[in-house]
């Protein structure tokens, strides 16, 4: 099954005019959701809500990532961002077993305004869990840059990045959406990186690392800038670690990519769906139809296995 | 109370027929426009006098900016925003979009 397969038939009319019954139990099961991450022994793994609901509470630490809220979009694509978001923070609320915290990996808001912020921040808090945030180039367009920083940035370095630790595993949440270059891709920055040099300088290899940011820290399509130019420094400083889990959204579709010790993951969207690399003629939000929406939206279902060469991508839907 | 009310009207008049007579004066013929559809600005490159106006256009579904470092920076254009600028000097003006810097453009200014 290929990262695409999710993507398969959105330009299908047919899909609009009679949904199969388990067309109709995707999308109700899809509806804008997160990705559960477990760590077990030290060893990521993702799992859908549902599968995660039906398993036994997990033994390690549990979290949630989602992404790209987009609060404030009321565009064709979707135009009640704020309700799916609603949706996927109602599925979180009800899981029957409570993850530790939640990551977001950014554009929070659509246009960084406060009502938008605040409204993000009303439904997201229903989740009742610790969030963790990095900004998306969404969250930085007030004209003072201030509505991100005051809410999420204290504590945190430069514009925004800091880690911390959770049940031995080392959490690191990165800034790659300012100082944009032009020509080029996110930029994490010299004084970033030096940061991030002295942050794992002197960590035990063994330590399982996950780091976020919001655009991918590995090439996923230049031509849309869906990479992050001065990532390989980033990924020099984790070469060593057993085990390096990177998670990222601003592309609104589940990609995932594993490189020696390091897997790449990116999350969907509770906002939007945006286009596979190159299958339109830009990556603006892509419209497609009603019933459909909700299974392009927020939930991406993958396991990790530690150990063996090549990590099997298994981009599972929910009722699969 | 009154007076200061009717004055401000009053300027607030004038400025609208200052305004009117703005808009209505004659555009210098070569002022132009750029748009943004699907991430890129079209024209992408763009020859224009010295004295010309360049308006962009936000046409997509998200917001851009046009920036041209140390020359002129817009504000973030939603849906349907426009952004103008002034060209006093001549010279080349590069320019991108400081949220998706791939999308670049050129303005030459003669």
């Amino acid at each position: 099954m290929s990262e695409f397969d999710h993507n398969h038939d959105h330009d299908d009319p047919r899909q609009g005019s009679g949904p199969s019954r388990r067309r109709v139990l995707e999308c109700m099961t899809w509806a804008g959701t997160g990705v559960l991450w477990t760590i077990t022994g030290g060893v990521p793994r993702s799992l859908g809500l549902v599968d995660s609901a039906l398993a036994a509470a997990p033994t390690g630490l549990s979290f949630l990532q989602i992404s790209d809220s987009h609060v404030g979009f009321d565009k064709p694509a979707n135009p009640n961002a704020l309700g799916t978001l609603e949706e996927a923070i109602g599925r979180i609320s009800a899981m029957p077993s409570k993850p530790s915290f939640m990551i977001h990996t950014g554009d929070i808001t659509h246009l960084s305004k406060a009502a938008e912020f605040d409204n993000a921040e009303r439904i997201i808090s229903q989740a009742k869990l610790d969030v963790h945030y990095v900004p998306g180039e969404h969250d930085f367009l007030d004209e003072d840059v201030k509505f991100y920083r005051e809410r999420y940035g204290r504590g945190a370095k430069g514009a925004g990045w800091y880690s911390f630790d959770a049940n031995g595993v080392h959490f690191i949440g990165l800034v790659n959406v300012v100082d944009l270059k032009a020509g080029g891709l996110g930029n994490l920055g010299a004084e970033q990186l030096a940061w991030l040099e002295d942050d794992l300088k002197g960590r035990s290899k063994s330590t399982p690392i996950v780091v976020f940011a919001h655009i991918p820290l590995w090439t996923v399509y230049p031509a849309w800038g869906w990479g992050t130019e001065d990532a390989g420094r980033a990924l020099e400083y984790l070469r060593g670690f057993g085990s390096v889990t990177v998670l990222n959204g601003h592309i609104h579709q589940v990609m995932q990519k594993v490189e020696g010790n390091v897997t790449f993951h990116t999350a969907r969207s509770t906002a939007f769906p945006q286009p596979a690399p190159g299958a339109a003629p830009s990556p603006g939000p892509m419209k497609v139809a009603d019933d459909k929406l909700r299974s392009l939206l927020g939930i991406a279902s993958i396991n990790f296995k530690a150990g063996e060469q090549r990590l099997a991508i298994i981009d599972t839907p929910l009722q699969g | 109370m009154i007076r200061q009310s009717l004055r401000g009207t009053a300027s607030l008049a004038f400025a609208a027929v200052i305004a009117l007579c703005l808009a209505g004066a004659p555009a210098y013929a070569d002022d132009t426009e750029v748009t943004i559809d699907n991430f890129t600005f079209s024209p992408a490159s763009l020859t224009v006098k010295v004295g010309t106006t360049v308006t962009w256009k936000n046409h997509d579904d998200i917001p851009h900016t046009v920036v041209s470092a140390g020359k002129f920076r817009s504000k973030t254009l939603d849906t349907d925003d426009g952004f103008s600028f002034t060209f006093t000097t001549a010279g080349d003006y590069k320019y991108f979009c400081s949220l998706h810097p791939h999308m670049t453009g050129m303005i030459k200014v003669e």
